[in-house]
C-alpha cells in the first residue's frame, strides 16, 4: 500500500503529528481509538444509514453529455452538490460526529472557509444534540454570507478568526486554540485531510463513500469500475481524497487535482501550494506549504474561501512528490467562467471552490475513448452574489 | 559549561524567567529589553522568535508578533542582537519559537548558530518528543544547547518522565490547559497538578508558566516550583506607547515585586 498512511501517522516524508503538548492527549487517545471505533458493527450501521436517509447517499453519478461531446470524452459527475447541506463536506462530520459521541464529547469546534464545513458540523450537531462553536476568518464571514446565516439559524456560535489574513488558515489557528483550552469535553471536527495525525486519514476514510460508491456506479454505468481519470478541486484536500480513495493503488486511474492560482501563480496573490510551496509544518502536519525563507506562513489568495489556504494535505503532498497525481491550477476567473459554463451547459450551479476542477478539463487531454470523473464537490448557492456580480460582466460572453 | 545548567546549580528557588517577542514592541528594542531585564534581576531570558501562526499563543503574544514581524525581525537580525547583548549581560538566554522556524533554516546549523551567538537552550512546543529523541538529541549536545519539553495537567505520568529525561536545563510546567496569556487567579485543581509533579522527583528543575502575571501567580509559582515564567503579562507592560521602555519594565518590576 504506497499511498496509505504508514503506523506512524506518515505518508512517505510527509504528515505526522507536530503539536504542543497541550493537544498531546486528545490526539494521542485519536490516535489511538479511531480506527478501533469506525470498525465498529453499531459505528458502522448508524454511519451508513444516516448517509443513506439523512444526507442522501448514495449521491448520483450523472454522465454530462453535452460536456462529453464539447470535450471529445466521457465526463461524468460525481454529484456531492446533491448531498444534504449540498457538499461533500457532510460524509466526515456524520462520521466525526459519531466519534465525538463515542470519546464522550459534548462541545464541538470547527473551522471554516466557505462556510461549507462549518453548516455541516452545525448541522450534525443539531441532529445530535450538542454545542458547536465555529471558527471562520472574517474575511470568509463577508464573503459567505449566507453560510454564516445558516450555521446561525442551526445554533452555532460563529467566531471571527481576526489574525493574518482572516481566512481557513486563520480560522484554524483559532479552533486549535480553542481546543488546547478546553481539552477535556471539546471534540474537534476538522473539515479535510489537513492537520496532525490521525486527521488526514480519518477525514480521508469518512470521505471514500465519494469513491466506493463510484467504483459500482461505473461499474453500473460503463461496465468497468474504473475511470480513466479522476478530477478534483483541492483546497486542504477533502474531496479529492474521497474520489481518489478507491482508486489510489491502482496507477492505470489517473488522479488530477486542481489548486487555486487566485489572480495569477506568479502575481503574489495565489494558493497555489504545489508550485509555490515547499515542505514545511502547517497545523501540526509536515507538508507543502506557502512560506518565507524563515519559515513564517505566506498569507494566501483565492477568490474561493474553501481554496485559500496555504497548505495541502500531506497525502496530496505524497501523492504529487511521487508524481501518482498531476496537478493543475485555474485562476479565479477562469473559475467563474467555468462555473457559467458548467450552469449554462448542464443546468448546475457549482461552488466556487468545484468551478476551479471544470476550468481546467479541456487541458487533461482525455481521448474520445477514455473517461473521467469529476468531483462536484458542492453547489453554489452560497456564491451567488459574487456571481451575480460577475453577470453583467465580459468573462461571461463565452 | 551551560549557563542555565550553572544557575540551576546554584540557585534551586524562585529562578525568575521572563519572555519577551523579539521585535516588539520596536526592531531594536531586543539588546536593551535584554540589558534591563538582567539588571532588573531575572534570572533567566526568553526570546520569543515571532512566528506568524503561533499556535499554542494567546492574543498578547500574536500580536507582538505580527508587530515585530512587520518591524522587520527575522532570524539573521535576531541572532545579530543576541550576539551584541550577549556582550553585556551574563544571565542565561534561551529562545522559543515553532518548529518550522529551524527546519527551514536548516537544524544543525540552527543550533549551531545558536551555541555561537551565546543561546543556553531553546523551547520548541511542536517538536515532537521522538523526533527530538531520535533525530536533535545528539546535535543540541554536540553544541551544549539545552532543550526544554512542556508538560500539562493533562500529560500522563509516563509521558511526564518521558519530558524530563529528555529535557535539559529545566522542564516547563504549563500551569493550566489554555494557551497564553490567561490572567486568572491559581486553582485548587491547579495546585493539585503542582503536587503530584513535585512528587515525581524529576531529575530537572521545573519553572511554572502560561498565566503567570502578577505577584500573587509568581509567588504561587516560586512556592510549588523552582521558578516562575512570565510572558503576555510583561509584553502588555512593554506595549505601552505612554512611557519610555525603561519606565514599562520599571512599573512591570514594581508590580511583580512589591
Ligand atoms: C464545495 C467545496 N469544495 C471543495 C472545498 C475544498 O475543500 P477540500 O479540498 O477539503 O475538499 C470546499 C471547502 O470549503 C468546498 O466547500
Amino acid at each position: 500500500m504506497k499511498y496509505q498512511v504508514n503506523e506512524t501517522g506518515f505518508y512517505g516524508q510527509f504528515g505526522g503529528s507536530f503539536i504542543p503538548e497541550m493537544l498531546h492527549s486528545n490526539i494521542d487517545t485519536l490516535q489511538k481509538q479511531y480506527l478501533s471505533i469506525m470498525a465498529e458493527d453499531s459505528f458502522q450501521k448508524e454511519f451508513r444509514k444516516l448517509l443513506k436517509d439523512y444526507v442522501g447517499r448514495p449521491s448520483p453519478l450523472y454522465y454530462a453529455a453535452k460536456l462529453s461531446k464539447e470535450l471529445n470524452t466521457n465526463v461524468y459527475l460525481k454529484r456531492e452538490d446533491l448531498n444534504h447541506t449540498g457538499a461533500h463536506k457532510i460524509n466526515n462530520t456524520i462520521g466525526q460526529i459519531l466519534l465525538a459521541q463515542r470519546l464522550g464529547k459534548t462541545r464541538i469546534i470547527a473551522e471554516t472557509g466557505a462556510g461549507q464545513h462549518g453548516v455541516a458540523t452545525a448541522t450534525v450537531c443539531a441532529l445530535m444534540g450538542l454545542e458547536c462553536v465555529v471558527y471562520m476568518g472574517s474575511t470568509d464571514i463577508k464573503r459567505q454570507a449566507p453560510n454564516v446565516a445558516r450555521m446561525r439559524m442551526l445554533g452555532a456560535r460563529v467566531e471571527p478568526a481576526l489574525s493574518g489574513s482572516q481566512t481557513l488558515k486563520d480560522a484554524t489557528n483559532e479552533a486549535i486554540r480553542d481546543w488546547i483550552n478546553n481539552p477535556v469535553d471539546t471534540h474537534y471536527i476538522i473539515g479535510s485531510v489537513v492537520g496532525p495525525h490521525p486527521y488526514p486519514d480519518l477525514v480521508a476514510r469518512f470521505q471514500s463513500v465519494i469513491s466506493e460508491e463510484m467504483k459500482w456506479q461505473l461499474k453500473e454505468q460503463t461496465g468497468s469500475e474504473n475511470p480513466d481519470y479522476i478530477v478534483a478541486c483541492v483546497g486542504g484536500g477533502s474531496n479529492a481524497a474521497g474520489a481518489f480513495y478507491h482508486y489510489l493503488e491502482d496507477e492505470a486511474v489517473k488522479l488530477v487535482l486542481v489548486e487555486a492560482a487566485g489572480l495569477g501563480i506568479d502575481t503574489g496573490e495565489s494558493a497555489a501550494t504545489s508550485v509555490l510551496g515547499s515542505m514545511g509544518i502547517i497545523h501540526g502536519s509536515r507538508t507543502l506549504l506557502m512560506q518565507t525563507e524563515d519559515g513564517q506562513i505566506v498569507e494566501p489568495y483565492s477568490i474561493s474561501a474553501g481554496l485559500d489556504y496555504p497548505g495541502i494535505g500531506p497525502l496530496h503532498a505524497h501523492l504529487i512528490k511521487s508524481e501518482r497525481a498531476q496537478v493543475f491550477s485555474a485562476t479565479d476567473e477562469e473559475a467563474i467562467k467555468a462555473a457559467f459554463h458548467l450552469t449554462r451547459e448542464e443546468g448546475i450551479i457549482p461552488a466556487l471552490e468545484t468551478a476551479h476542477a471544470f476550468a481546467i478539463l479541456d487541458q487533461i487531454g482525455a481521448k474520445p475513448d477514455e473517461s473521467m470523473v469529476v468531483c462536484l464537490s458542492g453547489r453554489g448557492d452560497k456564491d451567488l452574489s459574487t456571481y451575480i456580480a460577475h453577470l453583467d460582466g465580459e468573462i461571461v460572453d463565452s | 559549561m551551560n549557563r542555565l545548567t550553572s544557575l540551576f546549580e546554584q540557585k534551586k528557588e524562585g529562578v525568575l524567567n521572563v519572555y519577551f517577542t523579539a521585535g516588539h514592541p520596536s526592531l531594536e528594542s531586543t539588546v536593551p529589553i535584554i540589558r534591563s531585564l538582567a539588571e532588573h534581576g531575572a534570572d533567566i531570558i526568553e526570546i520569543g522568535m515571532p512566528y506568524s501562526d503561533p499556535m499554542a499563543d494567546g492574543e498578547t503574544i500574536q500580536k507582538s508578533s505580527a508587530v515585530a514581524l512587520k518591524n522587520g525581525m527575522g532570524l539573521e537580525v535576531l541572532f545579530g542582537q543576541i550576539a551584541e547583548a550577549r556582550q553585556h549581560v551574563e544571565i542565561p538566554l534561551i529562545v522559543m519559537g515553532y518548529y518550522n522556524q529551524l527546519i527551514q533554516y536548516g537544524i544543525e546549523d540552527f543550533v549551531k548558530k545558536a551555541a555561537e551567538v551565546g543561546i543556553d537552550g531553546m523551547i520548541i512546543p511542536d517538536l515532537p518528543m521522538a523526533i527530538y529523541r531520535d533525530d536533535h538529541k545528539e546535535l543540541f549536545e554536540k553544541y551544549d544547547v539545552c532543550h526544554s519539553f512542556l508538560i500539562t495537567p493533562q500529560t500522563s505520568e509516563e509521558r511526564i518522565l518521558m519530558a524530563d529525561a529528555l529535557s535539559s536545563g529545566f522542564v516547563y510546567m504549563v500551569s493550566q490547559s489554555s494557551i497564553t496569556g490567561k490572567t486568572g487567579d491559581i486553582s485548587e485543581e491547579q495546585i493539585a497538578y503542582f503536587e503530584r509533579v513535585n512528587g515525581m522527583a524529576l531529575k530537572n528543575p521545573r519553572l511554572i508558566g502560561f498565566g503567570i502575571h502578577d505577584k500573587e501567580t509568581k509567588e504561587r509559582a516560586f512556592h510549588y516550583a523552582n521558578g516562575a515564567i512570565i510572558g503576555s503579562a510583561f509584553i502588555r507592560a512593554v506595549g505601552n506607547e505612554e512611557q519610555t521602555l525603561e519606565e514599562n519594565i520599571d512599573q512591570f518590576f514594581n508590580r511583580i515585586n512589591a
